[in-house]
């Protein structure tokens, strides 16, 4: 196992009132592995996912990468943020450039960010500034410079939830084609159901209050995906009825608290 | 270009207007000046080099002054910014000392300096300082948490963070600061020079006010307010503006 999530729980206590966020959760993941983290807004997928990357502690729990538990963040993880996090006052080649400081040389630096922008066909932008870019540009780069680190792992916090319906279309195809060529074992999260159909190996279903896994489902479609696929409705279907319930659940809740007030 | 031609327009119109209505009025020079005297006076102060004097000696104090009150002013910020403990100590007598105009400081500026430009020197840093502190101070505070993050993640923590990420990202309010540094600075230096000692622009004000030589005073005056305007619009603001499109702040 790459990576191994035991027994996570979060809590946040405020005004005296604890907040469980995640409940028991332990993922496994494979080398190579493409997981997507699905689930209403609220059960803590991002939590998890800042984790893993070592923003957050857990309030109890281990999360072991290769072995080794983590305690904080580092280079082994890439992460690529809903809002780009380029920095501004950097071209996109110093963005893709920034993971580096002194363990190489700039010329050696500079054609390791040319074989990531390639990779994401932005090798033409080096000398661009982030403002001059479009959104999905923007995030390509943010991919290219979480790649430049070569992680173990990849971790995606809802990546495409910022860009318009077509855009996101084009950066599925451009992801799952990067996927193939590198097969990075990537952690994804997202609240979009055909996404995560579209792109991953397995997804990860979590339901809300507490934050906690309800399904564990390995998809095995042939690449590329067809949203219009009889398989694919059927599994759409199924992982709608699933979070159904946890949406349900959420709104009997509101309205119960509402009627008690 | 517009709005320059306009611009043109409401100047011209307003020398014409002034210079007709002292004609008018029948007002004396050393009560009123018409723009004409006021040219004339121009004139005379750039030929006999007065003006030349003083504006390279008002110049010298306000760069060292400006220099020296952008350095103290960043260090500040960047302390008030890092420590709580300095914040809610020196902070609160920084706001403090914001709310004193920094003129008010020059009877005792002359006591400790003497009447001199070591005098006026620490009248223009305090009048840029302060506004310069608070401003940096602002942008440290305010980097957006997610460059922090991203940071993290890329491995950049403590002093590399804060020189390669903190410190940039806080640039827009620190050109912002700049800004209203030289602006106070500026307003405070004149002050100083009136008060004070010579050469410079506000003491020939003073000077030419003693005399009751009213059209060298607007003279001065129209010095005044151009070199300002000048340095704000060419650099400061232009400055200003391409860093809020570089750092993606400006909306349009």
């Amino acid at each position: 196992m790459l990576l191994q999530i035991n027994d996570v729980n979060k809590q946040y206590t405020n005004n005296k009132v604890t907040n469980t966020v995640l409940d028991h959760v332990s993922v496994s993941v494979k080398e190579g592995e493409f997981i997507s983290i699905l689930g209403p807004s609220g059960c803590g997928k991002s939590t998890l996912l800042s984790m893993v990357a070592g923003l957050v502690k857990p309030t109890s729990g281990t999360i072991m990468l290769d072995g080794q538990p983590i305690q904080k963040p580092g280079k082994d993880r890439g992460m690529v943020f809903q809002q780009s996090a380029l920095f501004p006052w950097l071209n996109v080649e110093e963005n893709v450039m920034f993971p580096f400081k002194k363990e190489m040389n700039k010329q050696e630096a500079l054609q390791k960010a040319k074989h990531y922008l390639q990779m994401v066909q932005l090798s033409n932008y080096g000398k661009h500034y982030p403002h001059e870019l479009s959104g999905g540009m923007q995030q390509r780069v943010a991919i290219a410079r979480a790649f430049t680190m070569d992680p173990k792992v990849l971790l995606m916090d809802e990546p495409f939830g910022a860009l318009d319906e077509q855009t996101r279309t084009r950066m599925h195809g451009e992801l799952e084609r990067i996927w193939l060529d590198t097969k990075k074992t990537v952690l994804f999260v997202t609240h979009s159901i055909s996404e995560s159909i579209k792109l991953s190996e397995r997804i990860i279903v979590m339901g809300t209050r507490p934050g906690r896994i309800i399904a564990d489902i390995p998809v095995t479609l042939p690449r590329p995906r067809r949203f219009d696929a009889p398989e694919t409705i059927q599994l759409e279907k199924q992982i709608n009825h699933l979070l159904k319930e946890e949406i349900d659940k959420v709104v009997k809740e509101e309205l119960s608290y509402a009627e008690n007030r | 270009m517009q709005r320059i031609g306009k611009q043109l327009v409401f100047f011209v119109g307003l020398v014409i207007a002034w210079e007709l209505i002292v004609r008018a009025g029948g007002w004396t020079p050393d009560v009123m000046p018409k723009p004409t005297d006021v040219w004339e006076a121009m004139k005379r102060g750039f030929s006999d080099r007065t003006l030349v004097y003083d504006l390279q000696a008002s110049f010298t104090r306000l760069f060292i002054g400006l220099v020296i009150s952008l350095a103290l002013g960043t260090a500040l910020g960047i302390l008030l910014a890092k420590s709580k403990t300095a914040d809610d100590t020196l902070g609160a007598l920084i706001l403090a000392l914001q709310s004193v105009p920094s003129i008010v400081w020059l009877p005792l500026a002359i006591m400790w300096f003497g009447l001199n430009e070591k005098a006026v020197i620490f009248i223009v840093v305090l009048g840029g300082t302060l506004v310069m502190t608070i401003n940096m101070r602002m942008g440290i505070k305010n980097v957006p948490p997610l460059y922090i993050r991203a940071a993290e993640t890329m491995g950049s923590k403590g002093i590399d963070q804060f020189i390669r990420v903190i410190l940039p990202a806080s640039v827009p309010y620190a050109v912002t600061g700049m800004r209203l540094a030289w602006a106070f600075a500026w307003r405070a230096l004149m002050a100083a020079e009136i008060l004070s000692t010579g050469p410079g622009l506000g003491y020939t004000l003073k000077y030419a006010s003693d005399f009751g030589d009213m059209s060298l005073v607007i003279a001065v005056m129209i010095l005044i307010g151009v070199i300002g305007s000048i340095v704000d619009l060419l650099l400061f603001q232009r400055v200003e503006r391409n860093v809020m499109k570089r750092w993606g702040l400006e909306t349009n």
